[in-house]
């Protein structure tokens, strides 16, 4: 290894150690300090407040439902962004700008927006409004109002972590495949997906923590019934009303943790699978 | 290409399209029909009021300045968790996400109790420089590159993971150096990757609520965000008016992530 | 596999069942929903409580009473979009009547309980930091030079409604005064609002726990509750020596109370406000009550101020708000740029 190679190909010890002191002030001014005050306001009356907030019967059902939506949420974002991801990147269509322009859309909705359409359409005033209340059907101001919103809200998040990746790779090893004659689901499962896996895995745990936390859009449609139509991020907003600055703070703490625990699973995960 | 090489096209495509449909399409061709009740005069005089102008120029220029201010740190941030070794590396990768996990109104609650005047960032800053952020469209920026930053960094880092090191390494046998490699190889091979992670900051940044309200400060004319209006107008009953500005957010939003993309398809043939 | 959007909403239904308030009610046990605003959680917490035990007492059904606070327009808008409320408690009569012009409930709702349908009445006071530094005794304080005032937004807060339009009154009764006048002196008012909350909850959080601004337009009760929350060693209440009298409307939902057959427990679970029981819950929450004897028996907490009525100055709600706070209405123009 001559010197020049080294040089150019990888940086100095001292740009190296300058970068990544920098990355490290960057990620404890923009991400850890809103952490540290969410956890510092939560204990700040000490554990067993924290406790007594969490265990509260309203705290328990807004945990449940945000589990139960999340649950619904996650694979029917996962199912089709792959459909999506896997049309986009390995076949040639007229319009597909469009369709990924369609697939990013809804983040650039604004949550508000994300509400209000649902409520466009399955409100009393909206579209199908007066056919859902003569079959006493509710969608908005229940579950399936707010299982729309938040599919809605964290629909692009997997397609948009697996797409560049795909697109990345490109298309020989399937039209390898394709040539020896496997079927189009046999080439995903074989080919694709063992390649995306771990792209798809970090897209699978966002989705699922931004559909946890999601509040803007569920906001507009929940109705906040306590104990009934709340979420955790709505519950939280319910206790910082209250000035049950504590409890909100814990219940928002909780939400941090699911999400850390979340993220801390992506990581190994990642890590065992760049390994293996 | 002149042969469909790979089979099951018309299986995923269908999925991606029922799925596009009635989650996206659907609830949008609702919002786009719901303006028109007023009629066209209608439409136009409710989105030339002087407030609403004000607050889509506020949320529009607050979002860019957020993304493009995200862009270099976001890149950092991606390089350094791909390319370096140090102690929290792994850590500072989980972080990344965090605004992601946690709730936009915790984070603004948060992030207000950070940069108010009497907060542990707010009041430092204000003593040394007398800047005020929180309650200022300062604050708003500050609000946006939270939420903006992870979708520059996790749209970076995998073009970056899956670059790998040959094409640096070749660069270098050919007599580059770093400061060369960096910019003439690494850097056009992620500048599509930036250029969509830029759209995806700035479009969520655009449209974002919960954070916001609390740090904005929400003075009409001044730091009062499109969002918002579409929320003062609902509670004022006025459906088409608040549809109208969601609208207008849209095609404006539409308009920004299709030349986005057009920039990023002609930087990746430039690369080819 | 193919079918995966088609089957959300079944799916989603089926897992929905739990949470959906059906209209057969007859097995299940009897729930009522209290659509409400935000300062009433603790007042209607109590007050809940009591309600059940008596309404048990009275009929042998066990009742549960949910509730949902939130800024007044939010609410009443959620209520027409679908939300089963059976009682609306809300800031304001417009509120209530933007639900009765969709038709859910007769229009003349107002007439049907005593005192204008309102069981307790408020009104808006100063709060401000201890030791009241800046000398604020009355309106024409607040617009003494370097005066920094919190409110909530008057477009999303029923309580900024009621702060906005108790100053418009105090201006229009100076000498001289005017409706030019006034919105002149509103115009300066807001010019010293540092930060406009969507809610009063907000504002109030911005002036306690951010140390914004030096006083706090407050609904009557907030203020008291503020200095329970906070502590009373923060906070100096002053009341002004005139005001505007806020009367928070309560009303039956006839739609959902006549689909769900909970007519009898909404209607008793209302007209129990008005008993000396749900009275002297309200004072206990610093809500003026209309009963005499427990206001009498209250007086040391509610200080008599002369309190002007929105039907005396303004010529009702459905005038105020479409003068001032309709879109292009004098509060827009007051932030017009140029002024």
């Amino acid at each position: 290894m001559s010197a020049p190679f080294r040089s150019a190909a990888e940086d100095a010890p001292w740009a190296r150690a300058l970068l990544a002191l920098a990355a490290i002030t960057i990620g404890v001014v923009i991400l850890a300090l809103p952490l540290a005050a969410v956890f510092t306001e939560a204990l700040r009356r000490g554990w067993g407040v924290l406790w007594a907030a969490l265990a509260e019967e309203d705290t328990l059902a807004a945990i449940r439902l945000t589990l139960i939506v999340a649950a619904i949420t996650v694979p029917i974002n996962t199912i089709g962004g792959l459909a999506a991801c896997w049309a986009i990147a390995k076949h040639d269509f007229p319009g597909k700008r469009l369709l990924v322009v369609l697939v990013e859309l809804p983040f650039s909705v604004s949550p508000v927006i994300s509400g209000l359409v649902f409520v466009l359409i399955f409100g009393a005033q909206g579209w199908l409004g007066p056919w859902l209340q003569a079959r006493d059907v509710q969608i908005i101001f229940a579950l399936p109002g707010l299982v729309l919103a938040t599919i809605f809200v964290t629909f692009p998040f997997v397609a948009r972590t697996v797409l560049p990746l795909m697109q990345e790779q490109g298309r020989e090893e399937e039209e390898a495949a394709a040539t020896l004659g496997a079927s189009g689901w046999q080439i995903f499962r074989r080919v694709t997906l063992p390649n995306i896996r771990w792209a798809l895995l970090s897209g699978i745990l966002l989705c699922n923590a931004r559909a946890m936390g999601e509040f803007g859009a569920v906001s507009v449609v929940s109705g906040h019934v306590r104990g009934m139509t709340n979420t955790m991020p709505l519950h939280v907003e319910i206790l910082y009303n209250e000035y049950q600055f504590a409890g909100a703070f814990a219940v928002a703490a909780l939400l941090a943790l699911l999400g850390l625990v979340t993220l801390a699973a992506k990581t190994l995960l990642e890590r065992r699978g760049r390994h293996a | 290409m002149t042969v469909r090489a790979i089979p099951g096209f018309g299986l995923s495509i269908g999925i991606a399209l029922l799925w596009v449909s009635l989650i996206v399409l659907v609830p949008l061709l609702a919002l786009a029909v719901k303006p028109w009740e007023m009629g066209l005069a209608g439409v136009l005089r409710s989105l030339s009021e002087e407030r609403v102008l004000a607050s889509l120029a506020l949320s529009f220029g607050t979002a860019a300045l957020a993304g493009l201010a995200s862009l270099p740190v976001g890149l950092l941030l991606a390089y350094a968790i791909v390319r370096l070794r140090f102690p929290g590396r792994r850590i500072l990768d989980g972080m990344v996400d965090l605004p992601f996990a946690l709730p936009t109104a915790v984070a603004g609650i948060a992030l207000t109790a950070l940069f108010a005047p009497n907060g542990w960032l707010g009041a430092p800053l204000a003593a040394a420089f007398g800047w005020k952020i929180a309650f200022t469209p300062a604050g708003i920026v500050v609000a946006l590159v939270f939420v903006a930053l992870p979708f520059i960094v996790r749209t970076v880092e995998p073009v970056l993971r899956d670059l790998g090191r040959d094409a640096e390494e070749a660069a270098a046998t050919l007599g580059a150096t770093r400061p060369q490699a960096l910019a003439r190889v690494v850097l056009p091979a992620l500048a599509p990757a930036l250029v969509s992670g830029f759209g995806l900051g700035f479009a969520r940044a655009v449209g974002e609520y919960g954070s916001v309200i609390f740090i904005a400060g929400n003075m009409p004319m001044v730091s009062e965000i499109a969002p918002l209006l579409i929320v003062i107008r609902l509670e004022q009953f006025d459906y088409a008016g608040a549809a109208a500005v969601g609208l207008a957010m849209l095609v404006l939003s539409f308009a920004v992530l299709l030349a986005l993309s057009v920039l990023q398809r002609l930087l990746r043939r430039g690369r080819a | 596999m193919p079918k995966t959007g088609l089957a959300l909403p079944r799916r989603a239904l089926l897992a929905a069942a739990p949470f959906i308030a059906t209209g057969a009610s007859a097995q299940t046990p009897l729930t009522l929903l209290n659509v409400s605003y935000d300062p009433t959680r603790e007042l209607y917490r109590d007050y809940n409580a009591v309600f059940a035990r008596n309404w048990q007492a009275q009929s042998g059904q066990a009742v549960r009473i949910n509730t949902s606070h939130g800024g007044s327009g939010r609410q009443a808008r959620s209520v027409i979009d679908g939300l089963a409320a059976d009682v609306l408690t809300l800031a304001l009569a417009y509120d209530v009547d933007a639900v009765a012009e969709r038709g859910l409930l007769a229009r003349d709702w107002i007439s049907r309980l005593p005192s204008n349908s309102a069981p307790y009445t408020s009104t808006i006071i100063f709060l401000t930091r201890k030791g009241n530094p800046k000398g604020i005794q009355d309106w024409g304080d607040l617009l003494k030079p370097g005066v920094s005032i919190i409110t909530p937004n008057p477009k999303t807060s029923g309580g900024a409604r009621w702060n906005y339009l108790a100053f418009w009154a105090w201006a229009l009764r100076q000498p001289g005064g005017s409706a030019a006048t006034a919105e002149e002196a509103t115009a300066r008012l807001f010019r010293q609002v540092p930060v406009l909350d969507t809610g009063a909850r907000g504002s109030l959080t911005t002036f306690a726990q951010r140390a914004q601004g030096d006083v706090f337009l407050s609904w009557e009760n907030e203020a008291h509750l503020a200095l329970q929350e906070f502590g009373a060693d923060k906070f100096d209440i002053v009341y002004p020596r005139f005001s505007i009298l806020a009367e928070p409307n309560v009303a039956v939902v006839d739609q959902v109370v006549d689909r769900r057959g909970t007519r009898a427990v909404a209607e008793a679970y209302l007209r129990g406000l008005y008993t000396d029981e749900g009275q002297a819950i309200a004072a206990k929450h610093f809500y003026r009550p209309r009963n005499a004897a427990v206001l009498a028996a209250n007086a040391s907490r509610f200080p008599a101020i002369d309190l002007v009525t929105i039907d005396d100055v303004f010529g009702g709600w459905t005038e105020a708000q479409r003068t001032h706070f309709n879109d292009g209405g004098v509060f827009d123009r007051i932030y017009r740029p140029g002024r």
